[in-house]
């Protein structure tokens, strides 16, 4: 089945190997993955700052090139959720576009619900020796649900002993323009977030989003922790830590 | 009550440096209400729980699909079991409306159990003007009174306090000697407020619902203070907002099955009172006069109209217990009555947009306050609608608007987006030297002053990568 990578703008720029690792899942699943080269970003800046004309040119230009995919992938919940969940709502009212987000929405997943979900025979040979504690981010949790699924991939990786933190599923604090708006909020809620890493005595904090992933690294190391690494859950399924 | 809404980012930050009001939050943090929330859903069944607070969404929204004709059902009904209902536009004609019925009476203290209106109204500055001295009789509002305070919660109004902080309070205005031991101090609050009971002329409380089929207002409350306030005076007042009507008994009786349980995690509050009309002839207590000011104050602006799902609310603060901003800064941030995203949505409803700039901006929009909101209110999008009109008014700065459109502009053109991404990780894992972490970051100071931002792992972005990658494979090399 041909799967279309959305590796999201915070991906390409920052951290190359999570796209690598989504793709080596993706094909290790079976997928034919196509990489629309000409992808950027989903327009959640736009969307989260009250801009719907951004938002909506983006969006345009993602079903252009990820119309002929029968999935679409993308390794982070806050994008997948504007693509599943917040374009038909930039379209609201649109009868002609909104079907075409309609028909979007429904073919496009987080990976790891995507890998449990649609691909059933997820192949996961990687191998952690560690204690890790996943951060549920929030719009994959709470938009799109994703919170068993992670856990049961991360279950097959040999190794790896997963160590739930208090409060797994509050917000790091990100926020996307949150956290360069209110810097000294969102550095107190990643603090207590890097707090609850801390408690829970694993080695590495793994999670689903580029976002909290800055946010949450950022932090660690601020408070002087340089030893507590900072995973996307796809490079550890992967094994290409 | 003195708005400071457009103060929130300065109020934050002192909020922030604040050890005290940083202990006692963390407490309200770690044992407060999420904690009770969680298991009085787990008792009732999660499941069952969830299509309770769909019920309780349809309820509130047939309620304000018709919200004239309910009231009026609501002021026929309860006229006709003898009870006055007086309408008011603004929070000034609420208060007017409110000394009037005291002039009439001769009243000369209330006794207040509480009520998030009279907040909104400043009720307690306009009694203290025209000779009516005001009297909180709720523990937390009580305590504010005497420091002379705003609540810092809609449910726990004084839980930015200590017991250490209200005991020099009661060691000072009672002046008895201090006490620490909060039964004690709970006691003799208790016997400051006897004789207010006793000697006040009216009382005034709030109203969780108004219940139109039998014209019966509607109190939730754990201290019994609301039961006293609305039976011992001569004259009850009940003051609440026009949106608080439902239609029937049986929709009131689901939705406080939600409303404690999403407030408290109690199954039922010690105290659920239904006032319906004055003492009758047979009745051994109650008051002879029964007034209900309905107040508007903005609420009827929302009707039909993009915040409109935000009048469903029924005051149980959940979206308040579980806003990671709110736990992190406290109620008095926010520079009005309600806090938290309710605040946040609510303020600039009411007051204006431009009056609280701020309020929809500063929330991550993770999302906790609409799943446990038990009528379903989609505070996020409620919140992300109000930064849209704030974009559409032109009340956002110049230069973040120009971010976003040139953000936007060049992720609509490809190849120069690739360049300048190109450019943007090699200068980016610059700044980030051998440690890989950035320090300072050009117009990410806000960032950088509390974390570090973590330079990219590459010198080159995905896309370059993915590129070089596929023309490797298709021209192999010794082929």
């Amino acid at each position: 089945m041909r799967v279309g990578l959305f590796v999201t703008c915070l991906v390409d720029l920052m951290r190359p190997s999570i796209g690598f690792a989504a793709l080596k899942l993706l094909e290790d699943a079976g997928c034919e993955v196509v990489f629309p080269a000409t992808q950027t970003c989903c327009g959640q800046p736009g969307w989260n700052s009250g801009d719907r004309r951004s938002a909506r040119e983006l969006a345009e230009k993602l079903f252009a090139e990820f119309e002929d995919c029968l999935y679409v992938v993308v390794p982070s919940g806050s994008c997948a959720g504007m693509i599943r969940v917040h374009f038909p709502e930039v379209f609201a009212g649109e009868p002609g576009m909104l079907a075409r987000a309609e028909r979007l929405s429904a073919r496009t997943y987080e990976l790891t619900e995507f890998l449990t979900k649609v691909a059933h025979r997820p192949k996961v040979s990687a191998s952690f020796d560690a204690a890790v504690t996943y951060h549920d981010s929030c719009s994959g949790l709470r938009e799109l649900g994703v919170k068993a699924a992670p856990r049961q991939l991360l279950a097959k990786v040999s190794g790896l002993k997963l160590v739930e933190m208090e409060e797994c599923e509050t917000c790091c604090g990100f926020g996307g323009t949150f956290s360069i708006k209110y810097g000294e909020i969102s550095a107190e809620m990643a603090d207590r977030k890097c707090a609850h890493i801390a408690a829970s005595g694993a080695q590495a904090v793994v999670l689903g989003d580029l976002g909290c992933m800055l946010n949450i690294e950022g932090r660690l190391r601020r408070r002087g922790d340089t030893k507590t690494r900072v995973l996307h859950v796809a490079e550890v399924l992967a094994g290409e830590d | 009550m003195q708005v400071q809404s457009m103060h929130f980012k300065p109020r934050a930050a002192t909020a922030l440096g604040n050890e005290t009001l940083q202990s006692n939050l963390k407490k309200f943090n770690s044992t407060g209400f999420t904690a009770l929330r969680a298991k009085a859903v787990a008792e009732f069944g999660p499941e069952l729980f969830e299509k309770l607070r769909g019920e309780g969404a349809v309820i509130r929204d047939r309620a304000l699909s018709n919200l004239d004709a309910w009231i009026e059902r609501f002021e026929s009904e309860a006229g006709r079991r003898g009870a006055t209902v007086l309408f008011a536009e603004t929070r000034d004609e609420a208060c007017e409306l409110l000394l009037e019925v005291c002039r009439r009476h001769g009243v000369k203290k209330a006794i207040k159990s509480k009520s998030m209106l009279s907040e909104e109204a400043g009720v307690n500055e306009a009694l203290d003007a025209a000779g009516v001295t005001p009297v909180e009789t709720d523990l937390g509002e009580y305590i504010l009174q005497l420091a002379g305070e705003p609540p810092s919660h809609i449910i726990a109004p004084a839980l930015h306090k200590n017991m250490s902080e209200v005991a020099d309070l009661f060691e000072s205005r009672h002046r008895t000697p201090r006490k620490t031991d909060i039964p004690l101090m709970t006691r003799e609050a208790r016997n400051v407020l006897r004789g207010h009971f006793l000697s006040a002329d009216l009382g005034l409380s709030g109203g969780n619902f108004l219940i139109a089929e039998s014209g019966s207002g509607v109190i939730v409350t754990n201290e019994g203070n609301g039961r006293m306030v609305t039976t011992l005076p001569r004259v009850h007042v009940c003051l609440t907002g026009i949106e608080k009507v439902i239609p029937t008994l049986e929709d009131f009786s689901t939705l406080l099955r939600l409303l404690t349980r999403s407030a408290t995690g109690q199954p039922i509050s010690n105290y659920v009172s239904l006032f319906t009309g004055p003492r009758g002839a047979l009745d051994r207590d109650g008051p002879e006069n029964m007034y209900f000011i309905l107040v508007d104050a903005g609420r009827t602006g929302l009707v039909g109209g993009a915040m409109q799902e935000m009048l469903r609310c029924i005051r149980c603060g959940a979206c308040i217990n579980h806003c990671p901003v709110y736990r992190a800064v406290g109620g008095h941030s926010y520079g009005w009555v309600y806090p938290g995203p309710m605040g946040s949505v609510l303020t600039p409803s009411y007051l204006g947009l431009e009056n609280a700039l701020d309020l929809p901006q500063a929330a991550t929009l993770c999302g906790a306050c609409s799943v446990a909101c038990p009528v379903k209110i989609p505070l996020p999008e409620l919140l992300r609608g109000l930064r849209e009109q704030q974009v559409d008014r032109g009340l956002r700065p110049g230069k973040e608007m120009l971010a976003i459109r040139m953000w936007s502009w060049m992720a609509q053109h490809p190849r120069l987006y690739a360049l300048a991404s190109a450019a943007g990780a090699r200068f980016l894992r610059l700044l980030g030297g051998r440690d890989g972490l950035i320090g300072w970051l050009p117009f990410g100071e806000e960032w950088t002053r509390g974390r570090f931002f973590p330079a990219p792992r590459s010198w080159r972005t995905f896309r370059a990568l993915y590129a070089a990658r596929r023309k490797q494979r298709q021209s192999p090399r010794g082929a």
